[in-house]
């Protein structure tokens, strides 16, 4: 087991140098540069272009800048180059904004799609699996930005319920009790759309993976020993079903930082996503690697624990 | 069967959308600028008053309403239809040949050369690590904006689940017998492998190929929503969506039309794909 864990922390951080290199190539070999950001700015002169290219190492060769680069990230100083805020400060503040609209869409798409997939496998062919076919498909299908219109124009002009940003605008120093029914207002509704892929893929899985344990020997053997319906679904069937979830729940990890910049963008969410989208635009180098880096310490960290976890609970795997 | 049927309507009208509306005096015009006849809603005939003779629509009336620069939006849907369905076709078929190769040579060399195959595995646990969607929306937001651009770059970040499926699929295929008979009749192991084995994998490739074509045009329309789609004034579905977000109360059918075009276009996408994998996939069938 320990061997495991040294092998694969040695391969992940290898994964990562590699990664490191490859998102700062692509950032520095894309054409166009960050001075060229506002070419219209009379303040903009060629000596300012000159002393902002010196500033951030920007005439050194290629490898200089990687080293610059990383040398400032592990020592925290990285800064922003659009407004000389600490980097990781920035990404920090964002990161607690995002982290509510993660947690509850998680929890939302986990807590539905079980009930959902099992009661569709346990009574495959009827009406409700169908029609929970049915929704599944057409939420896979709709395009996030329309079905978040859809759902803004809906719930403001029947439920009057504000819905953009974190909270309302100038409401001041109202009760907490307000205050907090306003940010689960404002949260509930980006969550929920956030979560409603998540539920069509989930449970369409977990459909499919008890109908495939469902159909296995030992689930008849049970059935025939006369084991009561519902133990043998819950004790026998679900039990092994909800294997791979299980390693599926590490890899949820790196959705953290995913967190959808087309969700974000409607409702004027503070999140990473959005951040990270505007970095890009401004051609702010040091956001974009840091990001990029942070997701994939995030990713190899999620692909870790879920090997674990596999090791922990399946014992046909030995090592 | 019903993706298949609708997949074909689609694939017709885009066609025919395209013949339509390009060229130097098309029939369907989409970028005839019609400023007296701004949004006006769908079904609603155009005052033939103020309108000059070439702006008339052929059909005597705005089938889907204009948009806020009285654009026929009719006339603008066809023209996107065309774009997400290359963008579709063309960036999933980019990303099928690279998964194809670089799974199939990972596949094949597996135990025996490892350098190979962990070299190519290790690339792609490194494209992994990259959110794809800030990767698409990066590269986009770098190079000039052109629908190639585009294809191109959907089709080189989406690779990576082929490959796995590919090389899976080669693993279990190299035991099998006709690859020793192959072997031992001396034949090389490139033509093996592109002859032989390949066609025998194919299935979950097919799937996942078409469910691909369903997130392209997905992220298609995501990108040309945020802007950086195909550039104007040629026509999206994403980017229609996106000039009607700011009337969404005055002129919902700018909404609604191209939101529901994407949603029935992709829905039928998805359904054929799933089709394609019950028919394939023995494991989930019915037990008699």
């Amino acid at each position: 087991m320990l061997s495991f864990i040294g092998r694969s922390i040695v391969q992940k951080t290898i994964t990562l140098f590699f990664v490191s290199i490859v998102s700062f190539l692509i950032i520095h070999l894309a054409p166009g540069k960050p001075s060229q950001v506002d070419p219209l700015n009379p303040k903009f002169t060629p000596e300012i272009v000159e002393r902002f290219r010196k500033e951030f190492h920007l005439d050194k060769p290629i490898y200089v800048q990687y080293v610059y680069f990383y040398r400032d990230l592990f020592t925290g100083k990285t800064v922003s180059w659009k407004d000389n805020q600490s980097v990781l400060g920035k990404i920090w503040e964002r990161f607690l904004n995002s982290l509510p609209l993660f947690i509850v869409g998680t929890i939302i798409t986990w807590t539905l799609s079980f009930p959902i997939g099992i009661r569709s496998a346990i009574f495959r062919g009827g009406l409700y699996d169908r029609s929970a076919t049915f929704f599944s498909y057409l939420l896979i299908s709709v395009p996030g930005f329309f079905f978040a219109y859809v759902l803004i124009i809906f719930v403001v002009t029947h439920f009057h319920v504000p819905v953009i940003g974190l909270k309302t605008f100038g409401i001041g120093d109202a009760s907490w009790l307000r205050m907090i029914m306003d940010r689960v207002w404002h949260l509930l509704l980006p969550s929920v759309l956030g979560a409603t892929g998540g539920i069509a893929i989930l449970s369409r899985y977990v459909r499919s993976q008890m109908l495939e344990v469902e159909g296995q020997d030992y689930v008849r053997t049970a059935r025939a020993k006369g084991v009561p319906e519902e133990q043998v679904h819950y004790k026998h069937a679900l039990r092994n079903a909800l294997l791979p979830f299980v390693t599926m729940f590490g890899l949820i990890l790196p959705g953290l930082i995913g967190g959808s910049v087309i969700i974000e963008s409607i409702f004027s969410w503070p999140g990473m996503g959005r951040m990270a989208y505007e970095a890009i635009l401004a051609r702010d180098y040091p956001i974009i690697l840091t990001v990029n880096f942070v997701s994939a310490v995030l990713v190899l960290a999620g692909t870790f624990v879920s090997d674990l976890l596999y090791l922990v609970v399946d014992p046909r795997i030995r090592l | 069967m019903t993706g298949l049927a609708i997949f074909s309507l689609f694939f017709c009208i885009a066609l025919l959308g395209l013949v339509l509306t390009t060229g130097r005096n098309p029939a369907f015009d989409p970028a005839m600028v019609r400023l007296q006849e701004k949004l006006r809603p769908p079904l609603s005939r155009p005052n033939l008053e103020t309108s000059r003779p070439e702006e008339v629509p052929r059909l005597g009336v705005y089938l889907f309403g204009t948009d806020d620069l009285g654009r026929d939006v009719f006339a603008r849907m066809l023209q996107g239809a065309w774009v997400s369905l290359t963008v579709g076709f063309v960036a999933v078929g980019i990303s099928v040949i690279i998964g194809i190769f670089m799974g199939g040579i990972s596949g094949y060399f597996g135990q025996n050369h490892t350098s190979m195959d962990t070299l190519i595995m290790r690339f792609v646990d490194i494209m992994l690590c990259f959110p794809s969607f800030f990767l698409i929306l990066t590269v986009v937001a770098l190079l000039p904006a052109s629908m190639y651009n585009i294809m191109i770059v959907i089709g080189l970040t989406s690779w990576m689940g082929t490959t796995r499926f590919v090389r899976a699929e080669f693993l279990s295929l190299r035991e099998q017998d006709f690859v020793t008979a192959a072997r031992a009749l001396g034949v090389n192991h490139w033509r093996i492998i592109f002859r032989h084995m390949i066609p025998n994998a194919m299935a979950p490739v097919l799937v996942s190929a078409t469910i691909g074509i369903a997130t392209a045009i997905l992220t298609e329309a995501g990108l040309s929503f945020l802007g950086f789609g195909v550039p104007p004034p040629h026509a999206t579905w994403g980017s229609i969506l996106s000039d009607g977000k700011r009337f969404i109360f005055d002129a919902p059918w700018l909404t609604f039309l191209p939101g529901f075009a994407i949603l029935i276009v992709v829905l039928s996408f998805n359904l054929f794909g799933e089709g394609l994998r019950d028919i394939l996939n023995p494991k989930l069938r019915e037990r008699y």
